[in-house]
């Protein structure tokens, strides 16, 4: 929902740090993830996920979540689905080239971004092109995952330039 | 300015050091040149003599060319395609690629294909949604944006592999250059915006119309603040505004425009709104010459591009210089092939 998309990026940095906890926690669950079986978890963990996310965020479940670097703005909302910045369409109300009705996503993003500790650094780094053979899939249970793969010194489950498969 | 070496069509220029293209373009701007690039736009037609025609009226007054890629999301011949004809005569053009109609796969292969034919420039755009032009009902791509296309271009070129890691036995050598919007919301983040493209592989930066000399002042003023001036070279995107109507219409309709009132007011009062229109061009050329960092202007006289040759001859940007065109030079380039 449009309305509750802007109060969550106007309560980025609780969200954040929220998040934050929230994943140190889920990490900490791998052990039983594995011994369920990451793509028995797969399912349910997405929907969990797709209706949280999806009332905070309008999330669109792209499954390589950069929430943490775009102010809690999701980048896939913006109708170019740009993932580093702003267009040069931006209106000089603030609103979508696109969409004149909706706040362009990222200068949402910015203002997000400045209430997070460190935050507009974040939004300086470079982000890979996505990979459409995530979409749908839990962006959380991905976190988990290549947390522990690099742990092991294994690649993570889809690597920057997107050359490998997800692994099982 | 003139080389030693300069080309015969179809026949690249030496790489120099530190130069990552044969083109004459990089080699103006990395002479400390103030270079000076329009914009072609592609005609709605399917004969070679429409670009060729379109190309004549800049002959000696621009040092490169960009072909749009399908400007405002309205359909015309494609930008790899003018290029390739524009070479093939020894044109030095600017193939833009917008990643609105093409997705990773369709715009590597452009980029081998246009180096292939001799492109030595290429600038890499997002693209204007679909909404803008005269297909709105046609479904936008954006599988990569333009920081992504620009890190993958770079990619191709310096470490000869594609996105998924395959190998390419000859890299395209390319001079890459991104578009910037000194006027657009965040104000404060565009010049981060333009690190990261510089981070991600810009070469070059070619902004969008800068009416407002304050905005880009201090766009250019972050620019130097985050030590970018020695890494990218910014021209900045000027053009005429034909009468006050259009200068309305403009900033209502083409994305990201940007217009002061007092510009509008200006053209309004004048008695002649085409002549003042290439006035302030002028005038604002001249502005822009003066600002720290700027390394040329990129002229953008959509159907009036006849006014080009006389914006630059009045700003008196060229000191003399004659950049190349076919037949530029005795003996003409028919007869240096033959030479050859």
């Amino acid at each position: 929902m449009y309305a509750v998309r802007l109060w969550s990026v106007r309560h980025a940095r609780g969200l954040n740090a929220f998040y934050r906890a929230f994943e140190r926690g889920l990490t900490s669950l791998h052990g039983v993830f594995r011994a369920l079986g990451y793509e028995r978890v797969e399912r349910p963990v997405a929907a969990v996920e797709r209706a949280v996310k999806g009332v905070l965020f309008d999330c669109r479940m792209c499954g390589q979540c950069v929430l943490s670097s775009t102010g809690m703005s999701c980048p896939m909302n913006c109708p170019k689905t740009l993932r580093n910045g702003p267009c040069g369409g931006v209106r000089d109300d603030g609103t979508c080239e696109v969409k004149p009705n909706m706040r362009c996503v990222w200068v949402e993003a910015y203002r997000g971004s400045q209430r997070i500790p460190n935050g507009v650094h974040a939004m300086s780094r470079i982000q890979f092109a996505v990979d459409q053979r995530l979409q749908g899939r839990s962006s959380w249970l991905k976190v988990v995952r290549d947390h522990h793969a690099e742990l092991a010194g294994k690649s993570p489950t889809a690597s920057p330039s997107g050359g490998k498969a997800p692994t099982p | 300015m003139r080389f030693e070496d300069e080309p015969v069509p179809g026949y690249p220029l030496p790489i120099l050091p530190g130069h990552t293209s044969p083109g004459r373009f990089e080699r103006v701007l990395r002479a400390g040149g103030f270079a000076i690039t329009t914009e072609l736009a592609p005609p709605d037609s399917a004969d070679p003599e429409d670009v060729y025609k379109r190309a004549r009226v800049f002959d000696g007054y621009v040092d490169a060319i960009n072909a749009t890629d399908g400007s405002g999301a309205n359909c015309h011949m494609s930008s790899v395609a003018v290029c390739a004809l524009l070479t093939r005569v020894g044109y030095a053009p600017i193939m833009q690629i917008s990643c609105r109609d093409k997705n990773r796969i369709a715009i590597q292969g452009d980029i081998l294909g246009g180096a292939a034919m001799g492109v030595c420039n290429m600038l890499c755009l997002t693209g204007d949604g679909v909404q803008a032009g005269d297909h709105p009902q046609a479904k936008p791509v954006f599988d990569l944006d333009c920081v992504s296309l620009l890190s993958i271009a770079r990619t191709l070129r310096d470490e000869h592999r594609f996105q998924s890691g395959r190998k390419i036995t000859f890299a395209p050598r390319v001079f890459f250059g991104a578009a910037e919007n000194p006027s657009a919301l965040p104000h404060e983040w565009r010049a981060q915006r333009l690190a990261k493209k510089v981070a991600a592989g810009a070469q070059f930066i070619q902004t969008q119309y800068c009416y407002d000399l304050a905005l880009l002042r201090g766009f250019m003023e972050q620019v130097e603040a985050l030590g970018l001036l020695g890494k990218v070279f910014v021209l900045a995107g000027v053009g005429p505004l034909r009468s006050a109507k259009t200068a309305e219409w403009m900033r209502k309709n083409v994305p990201g425009m940007h217009v002061p009132d007092a510009l509008v007011a200006r053209l309004a009062g004048a008695s002649d709104q085409a002549r003042e229109g290439r006035n302030i061009c002028v005038e604002l050329i001249q502005a822009i010459r003066e600002i720290r960092g700027i390394s040329g202007v990129h002229i953008m006289a959509y159907r009036q591009e006849e006014s080009v040759a006389e914006i630059v001859d009045r700003s008196a940007i060229l000191h003399g210089r004659s950049p190349w065109y076919p037949g530029r030079d005795k003996p003409t380039f028919a007869s240096q092939r033959t030479a050859t």
